[in-house]
């Protein structure tokens, strides 16, 4: 019963539902093939195409501790996405590991900035986070589409290749940079006071604000990590085709990530957050998506079949729900025996409407 | 507290589809207002007499494949070949190409070409242009309003396209068995509708079998997902055709064949659909094994038929520009000489 009662049972519960489907409905969903030394596979897949999704909605989740949201990580992704393919391009030797790290260093400072920027808005400024987010969810991909001149930059470069295509040990590496920011992140925020105080300020900002938490500086970081960690994701993206294409990298990824934190457990109301929730809710998502292709849904039906499946795992996991079917197996247990108002058909019937609403 | 809780969330989701609206628009502006200055450039010096005033109205600059049509048109209405070309750019927005329409009527063009953002729409417009006496021709998509309202149209058939892929794998795999897998484009949208049926049709009868078909939303991005799940599903060994809807989904499974341990072009056949200058490249690399150009070039034509309309010759009411279609060799010949 204790585990029923984990914040963490329901989100994993779905999580495992669907994975489990899947490799009965088939097999090969779960087929893992050795190469080389290497994993091959879906799951292996599911594992590196998580990578993006993951940073952004780690950063997503911070920002929505504050009560925040964060809309223009999609934006950022594509804009880091071109500054470190024009560098690269604009190189003169494309392939070196020396203009490679340039190209990421200054992509992950100019998305740095940009998340510098919405914090601004955010906790300086006092802008509703949304609207603040908004200009650069609406501007970014303009500036995305300047720096690459419009066009799908594309460059071949080995050890930008190596980010989301590349193999460390037995698995890409790609999952390792998301493990690796995943551990950075949960350890700065639980092992330090940091997590607690961004909980705080999102629970009660004035509260927290009259008992010393310096609410401002912490805001404006959620923001700047945010920024920074979808640079990163825009990076790997780009890495992951070797191309820059400004209109359609990370797009519409900020609701997915909105979506993943909140499969995660993780309240859009601000405050308790988890970190755990999030990989949770990233992998569902992920894993959402291939279950589409190998359950071979038609493309018109896909995105209903998406939809049915968020809410089924939404439902699932809702208290409410919880405590509606706590209630209703105690109600079958003390069997249906309780006075009806004998009134005539008419009440009956409206009795009866009034349980089909409640149910 | 829920309640405004849910209501903030909805109005997220409102805020992203605004920005998927605008998104492009924003991309756009920049390319519209360097174009504007071009034309203005071109057309500064004061037109003489016998100098065609065209107002053209273009749905906005939405893919490289538009950028490459709008360019095409200016350099076809261009002043050396006795045109002062207005240009105009919707942004996709179909009322405000209904007004540069509107515009170009007032300002007493003597001809007006318009690539419609919408089907639908253009009956009053298209009447004013017809009472003003300034001819219509209409350029790559067509309109619903009748006939009689415009003078021609010039473009090119998606289906046609389709066919002629299709009949090309027909043509080489048709007699063994073989396992296609597709990417589609995006759900709905014209040319995925039109090229899958075109296609389907020119393989039917053969024994290429689809055995699976998924959309990768035109993107190089979605391309590679969904051909990684293919991959997973059947094996490098269990497909030997990729059908992909355009250039970018194909080089998106060129990156997922080779992740996989597998040779593009030559463990898993590629047949594609635009010929952009990546396309193209991976071609004469060896990687696609064909590729159906889907041509933005039509201001030649569009110039063409504005000249013989003026002149009062008989024209057609639709033109299809014929698109061309490579193999290996013949892309390694023209690749340097294509312009987009």
């Amino acid at each position: 019963m204790t585990l029923l009662k984990h914040r963490l049972f329901w989100p994993v519960a779905a999580l495992v539902t669907l994975v489990v489907v899947n490799v009965i409905a088939n097999p090969n969903f779960a087929k893992v093939t050795m190469r080389d030394g290497d994993l091959y596979g879906n799951p292996v897949t599911i594992l590196r195409e998580s990578a993006p999704l993951m940073l952004v909605a780690l950063g997503m989740t911070l920002v929505i501790a504050t009560r925040g949201i964060d809309l223009s990580v999609g934006a950022v992704m594509a804009v880091s996405g071109a500054v470190s393919l024009t560098i690269i391009a604009d190189s003169p030797d494309p392939g070196s590991l020396g203009t490679v790290t340039v190209a990421i260093v200054v992509a992950v400072l100019v998305a740095l900035v940009l998340g510098a920027w919405n914090g601004f808005l955010v906790s300086v400024l006092g802008i509703q986070p949304i609207i603040a987010t908004l200009v650069l969810m609406l501007a970014g991909r303009g500036v995305a589409l300047l720096i690459t001149g419009g066009a799908i930059t594309t460059v071949t470069s080995a050890p930008y290749k190596f980010l989301s295509n590349g193999y460390l040990i037995l698995l890409p590496v790609a999952f390792f940079i998301w493990v690796a920011v995943v551990a950075i992140v949960a350890l700065v925020e639980r092992r330090t006071a940091l997590g607690m105080l961004t909980e705080s300020v999102g629970i009660n900002p004035e509260a927290s604000r009259l008992a010393g938490v310096r609410s401002r500086g912490i805001i404006w970081a959620a923001y700047m990590v945010s920024g920074l960690l979808a640079g990163v994701a825009g990076i790997i993206n780009a890495s992951n085709t070797m191309a820059a294409d400004s209109n359609n990298a990370g797009y519409l990824i900020e609701l997915y990530a909105i979506l993943a934190v909140v499969l995660g457990g993780t309240s859009l109301m601000g405050g308790k957050f988890s970190i755990a929730g999030t990989v949770i809710g990233v992998l569902t998502v992920t894993t959402l998506d291939k279950t589409i292709q190998f359950f071979g849904v038609p493309p018109a039906q896909s995105p209903v079949f998406f939809a049915v499946v968020v809410v089924i795992v939404v439902l699932v996991q809702s208290p409410r729900v919880h405590a509606w079917g706590r209630a209703a197996s105690a109600r079958m247990r003390r069997t249906p025996s309780s006075g009806e108002p004998p009134t005539g058909p008419g009440a009956a019937s409206a009795a009866k409407k009034h349980e089909e609403v409640a149910a | 507290m829920k309640k405004r809780f849910l209501s903030t969330f909805a109005l997220a989701g409102v805020a992203a589809l605004t920005m998927a609206g605008c998104t492009t628009e924003t991309g756009t502006t920049t390319e519209e207002t360097a174009g504007e200055t071009t034309t203005e450039a071109g057309g500064g010096e004061e037109a003489a007499s016998d100098v065609i005033t065209v107002g053209f109205a273009q749905t906005g600059a939405e893919s490289g494949w538009r950028s490459a049509n709008t360019e095409s048109m200016q350099t076809a209405f261009s002043e050396d070949n006795g045109f002062e070309l207005i240009f105009n750019a919707a942004d996709n927005d179909p009322a405000a190409q209904i007004s540069a329409v509107r515009n170009f009527i007032n300002q007493g063009v003597d001809a007006i070409v318009i690539a419609p953002v919408v089907e639908d729409g253009w009956d009053d417009v298209l009447a004013e242009a017809a009472s003003a006496e300034i001819p219509v021709i209409l350029e790559d998509r067509t309109v619903s309003a009748s006939e009689d309202l415009y003078a021609s149209w010039v473009g090119l058939d998606f289906e046609a396209e389709g066919v002629k892929a299709g009949e090309w794998a027909a043509e080489q795999y048709g007699d063994t068995e073989t396992k296609m897998v597709v990417l589609e484009g995006t759900t709905g949208s014209a040319p995925a509708n039109d090229r899958a049926a075109g296609f389907a049709s020119a393989i039917e009868g053969t024994m290429i079998e689809t055995i699976d078909s998924q959309t990768g939303d035109f993107t190089r991005d979605g391309g590679k997902s969904v051909m990684e799940g293919y991959i997973a599903n059947y094996g490098i060994d269990g497909i030997d055709l990729v059908f992909a809807h355009n250039d970018d989904m194909g080089l998106g499974a060129i990156e997922a064949i080779e992740a996989a341990g597998g040779v593009p072009g030559e463990d898993i056949k590629i047949i594609t659909i635009d010929a952009v200058k990546d396309g193209m490249q991976a071609l004469v690399d060896g990687k696609i094994n064909y590729i159906v150009e889907c041509n933005p070039l039509l201001g030649d034509q569009a110039a063409d038929l504005v000249k013989k309309v003026l002149a009062g010759e008989d024209v057609d009411k639709a033109y299809y520009v014929e698109d061309q279609a490579f193999d290996q060799a013949a892309a390694a010949e023209v690749i340097d000489s294509r312009p987009y």
